[in-house]
């Protein structure tokens, strides 16, 4: 006998038009998505609690004085939401304009596309807006901290931390603008409590944090994720029994991952597993 | 060091290696074969099957070796690290699988590690104990270094190497004296409670602490705690199996269980996390002497009769020789040819030395690997085999039994072959035309025969992201945890009662005295991997190659620096490392890794008492000395 959790109830949320039944406690993100809208987000993770970082996913709820985030706010029965009034459309045209002008969004995947779809032009605060742009850390085989395209999300604080890997080796440094992901008291990677599983890499929405492999194509032009093939296998070291998918380009693992509705790694993986396979 | 991968087949002409072609390999191999068992029947010969490598290629093997040569002789390095707690396991409750899923470990009250360095060892497992633990379980942790495991404890009993016998009689007899004993449970469900409890008596907490040094009112807390608490799971890994009483460690722990009713029921159990990524699936799949695939008892005739109908061949109605025999084989020259599949026993056996001279004496040896390893640079053939994990199809069975597809991803590089290709070729030369087209035929043939994976298409493997065993059925699932039977109010259906075993406090072999007066213990560190034949093919910044670690105490003592070049010495060999201080260690304890043997050798320190029942040798308590390097001048 598997003990159940007890049922949840159905409620019926309208998203824009149409009436959607989702169980209680889900999001609005989720009653979206059920209704096929697809509302962008970044600072959202599937493995992960809402942080209501980026403010990309606003919707707008009916009777609410201010934009509500889709992530975190929880459906409630009878619920009217819109997900492309003009409100909505706006912020996020405004939230990208100031991301886009601020964070190098090259490897964010969709960026170049949202910033399309909602008319966002990075460009109009001159060219002496201020930017986060530094010089890319490099100083381990492994992974690359590539902070001019950090968003500020906090997602690999809480991979590293509480939620997941309970390392701790990221933290925040500085306030309010001058607010910066850090190691413990700003030490050098290769000082500080890291365990380099990665974690923070396979949650990172824009590629701030990216295997070195890729990293290294990148810059000499050689990645090319059309040509990449993903085969999720399992991992050859302990025998936990780990997935990873593989991302293969020209018979060369070129990245690692893991599936995040996996019912033994919900998405982590440890250094062996993510980093370890350079024997082939 | 890091290794290449084998792209050609290799022979052995005049003495040294030389490229072949895949028919001439194969030819030279088969013929060895053939010779030897011709001249001294099928006993002379043994295989060493594949922790690494799918359920399939493990079926595949096991069926070579039974019905192509027609011996038992077939095992896996699982004899390094489970077997006990599979003999163990399967004596008390009829299976040698751990008994829960991951997830329960998240839904209980009480985890027990006992020596478990999962932190490290078993990091993904170790995120399901974290959630546990801020699900509000209380972890204990029973291990005599302070591991990353520990720091997470609520309490950590830190018992010297190899007394885990007696803190675990301390911790029955504490729970039977102060009544917390589930005697419903004991009566139902168990037998041989009399004995038991008789043995335990002279246990009492002051006793224990003398012998295992955990504070007396730290053992009585962990007996509270796990006999009070509605769940408990109790996870165990080496620290547990490498010893020379080994099974007798795994059914002390057993005992707790179910002197409690921990085990039956969903977020109580018993955990061993394996070691290797299909240490689980290779025991399964029959490539051990004496189950045949399904853990079915070779011993059983019936069974037998099924599986040579289907194999239309006749099976030896007795057990083959593990791996220690195998060995021990090798020095009487019983065993004279041998075929290993992907192992290292030259590096990863305990009293290395002795492995590399016992397979010296062979007539015959084929090796079939990806790596040219220390085992196949000893080798008459080299086959070069494909990497299982991401260049071929089949499937892995992890440590809460469950079974996951694997997909091929990379093409093998060179003339690297297939496992299943190389093995069907070899039967082929042999006289036996299997031909299997593909993985997904060799599994299908497997649950023909194995009822526990019976239920498990590739197609629902795939659909579900994995099946735990057993599986009979292909439209149901059983509850992810084993022995519920237990439980069943009607004894027919309650099936045979676990029985407690009557153990023996043994104190580890190799004794301390004034010449050897420290002990050392061997384990993992987290980002390389046993003989670190593949954790050496990346650059992790955590590695600092092979250490001695030492506590501060013991390094003041002995004068020695962190960093500074030490010689370790027991009474087997004597190698040279430089020194780590870790307060992690307790005074009297050095601990050693063994991922890098081509640098230092810790296997030429350890000992090769193994335990009787499952043949697993005592890896984790050597005793040695630790001296300054003298400067010469």
């Amino acid at each position: 006998m598997i003990p159940l959790q007890p049922p949840r109830r159905l409620i019926d949320v309208q998203i824009d038009d149409e009436t959607v039944r989702v169980p209680e406690g889900a999001t609005i993100l989720d009653a979206c998505r059920a209704a096929g809208k697809d509302v962008p987000t970044l600072c959202h993770g599937d493995t992960l609690t809402p942080k209501n970082a980026c403010r990309v996913c606003v919707v707008e709820v009916e009777g609410a004085r201010t934009l509500a985030p889709a992530c975190s706010r929880k459906a409630e029965a009878g619920m009217k939401v819109g997900t492309g009034s003009e409100r909505a459309r706006h912020s996020r045209k405004v939230v990208l304009e100031l991301l886009g002008s601020s964070v190098d969004l090259s490897t964010t995947p969709r960026a170049a596309e949202w910033t399309a779809e909602y008319g966002a032009d990075p460009a109009r605060f001159g060219a002496d807006a201020a930017t986060v742009e530094q010089p890319a850390k490099v100083d381990n085989d492994l992974y690359v901290r590539d902070y001019s395209k950090c968003i500020l999300c906090y997602k690999c604080v809480d991979a590293c931390g509480e939620q997941w890997q309970n390392t701790f080796a990221i933290g925040v440094a500085g306030r309010g603008f001058d607010g910066t992901i850090s190691t413990e008291f700003d030490a050098p990677l290769t000082d500080s409590a890291c365990v380099y599983c990665g974690n923070c890499v396979e949650v990172c929405p824009t590629g701030a944090l990216s295997f070195k492999t890729e990293f290294d194509m990148r810059a000499e032009g050689t990645w090319d994720e059309s040509r990449q093939s993903e085969t999720t296998t399992v991992c050859s070291y302990c025998g936990v029994g780990c997935n990873l998918t593989l991302h293969v380009q020209d018979n060369k693992i070129v990245k690692v991952t893991s599936p995040h509705d996996n019912p033994v790694t919900k998405g982590n993986l440890c250094v062996k597993g993510r980093f370890g396979y350079g024997y082939v | 060091m890091s290794y290449d991968r084998l792209t050609r087949p290799l022979v052995r002409e005049n003495g040294a290696l030389r490229e072949a072609t895949w028919a001439e390999a194969l030819d030279r191999a088969a013929e060895g074969f053939r010779r030897n068992v011709a001249e001294h029947g099928p006993d002379c010969f043994a295989m060493l099957s594949c922790a690494r490598s799918t359920n399939e290629m493990n079926y595949v093997g096991q069926k070579f070796t039974r019905v192509v040569i027609g011996t038992n002789n077939v095992d896996s390095c699982n004899r390094t690290c489970h077997a006990p707690s599979v003999a163990g396991l399967s004596a008390v409750f009829g299976s040698g699988g751990g008994t829960s899923s991951y997830q329960e470990v998240e839904d209980t009250d009480v985890i027990v590690m006992w020596g478990s360095a999962a932190r490290n060892a078993h990091p993904i497992f170790f995120q399901h104990v974290l959630k546990g633990i801020r699900n509000g379980a209380r972890m204990f942790a029973v291990d005599p270094r302070r591991t990353g495991t520990a720091q997470w404890a609520d309490l950590w009993l830190g018992l010297n190497v190899g007394t885990d016998i007696p803190l675990a009689h301390a911790v029955a007899r504490e729970i039977i004296h102060a009544g917390l004993h589930n005697e419903a449970f004991i009566e139902r469900a168990t037998v041989g409670f009399a004995a038991f409890k008789e043995c335990v008596e002279p246990w009492t907490l002051t006793a224990a602490e003398q012998v295992t040094g955990v504070p007396a009112a730290a053992i009585r807390e962990l007996a509270h705690a796990y006999a009070r608490a509605d769940r408990a799971q109790l996870c165990w890994t080496l620290g547990i199996t490498e010893h020379h009483n080994a099974t007798d460690n795994v059914r002390a722990l057993i005992n707790l269980a179910l002197l409690t009713g921990h085990v039956g029921r969903y977020g109580s159990g018993l955990s061993p996390l394996r070691g290797q990524n299909n240490v689980q699936g290779g025991g399964d799949m029959g490539a051990i002497p004496n189950r045949l695939p399904g853990f079915q008892d070779i011993l059983d005739p019936d069974l037998r009769a099924r599986f040579e109908s289907a194999w239309g061949a006749p099976i030896q109605p007795r057990y083959g020789l593990n791996l220690t025999q195998m060995l021990e084989g090798m020095a009487e020259g019983e065993v004279t040819t041998c075929y290993i599949v992907g192992e290292n026993p030259v590096q990863s056996e305990a009293d290395s030395l002795a492995c590399a001279k016992r397979l010296a004496m062979l007539d015959h040896l084929v090796v079939q690997d990806i790596f040219l390893t220390r085992t196949a640079q000893m080798a008459d053939v080299v086959l070069p085999a494909s990497a299982a994990w991401c260049e071929a199809e089949g499937t892995f069975t992890n440590s809460e039994r469950r079974v996951q597809r694997v997909r091929k991803a990379l093409e093998p590089p060179g003339e690297a072959r297939d496992d299943i290709w190389i093995l069907c070729e070899l039967a082929r030369r042999l006289g036996h035309d299997w031909a299997y087209d593909g993985a997904e035929e060799v599994w299908d043939e497997l649950r023909s025969l194995s009822p526990q994976h019976r239920g498990m298409s590739y197609r629902r493997l795939t659909e579900l992201q994995g099946i735990q065993w057993p599986c009979p059925s292909e439209d149901a699932l059983e509850p992810p945890y084993l022995h519920g039977r237990l439980w069943e109010s009607d004894p027919e259906r309650r099936g045979a009662p676990a029985p407690f075993a009557v153990l023996e406090h043994s104190p580890p072999v190799d004794l301390l005295d004034e010449e050897y007066p420290l002990r050392l213990t061997t384990g993992r560190r987290l980002d390389s991997y046993n003989t670190g034949v593949q954790s050496s093919g990346f650059a992790s910044p955590l590695r600092r190659g092979e250490t001695v670690e030492l506590c501060p105490e013991d390094a003041q003592r002995l004068g020695v620096a962190a960093g500074e070049d030490v010689r370790i010495t027991s009474r087997r060999g004597s190698v040279v490392a430089p020194v780590f201080i870790d307060p992690a260690l307790r005074p009297g304890l050095v601990f050693m890794t063994f991922h890098f043997p081509d640098d230092v050798d810790v296997n030429s320190l350890t000992i090769e008492a193994t335990c009787p029942i499952a043949g697993t040798a005592e890896f984790k308590a050597a005793a040695v000395r630790v001296e300054k390097l003298v400067k010469a001048g």
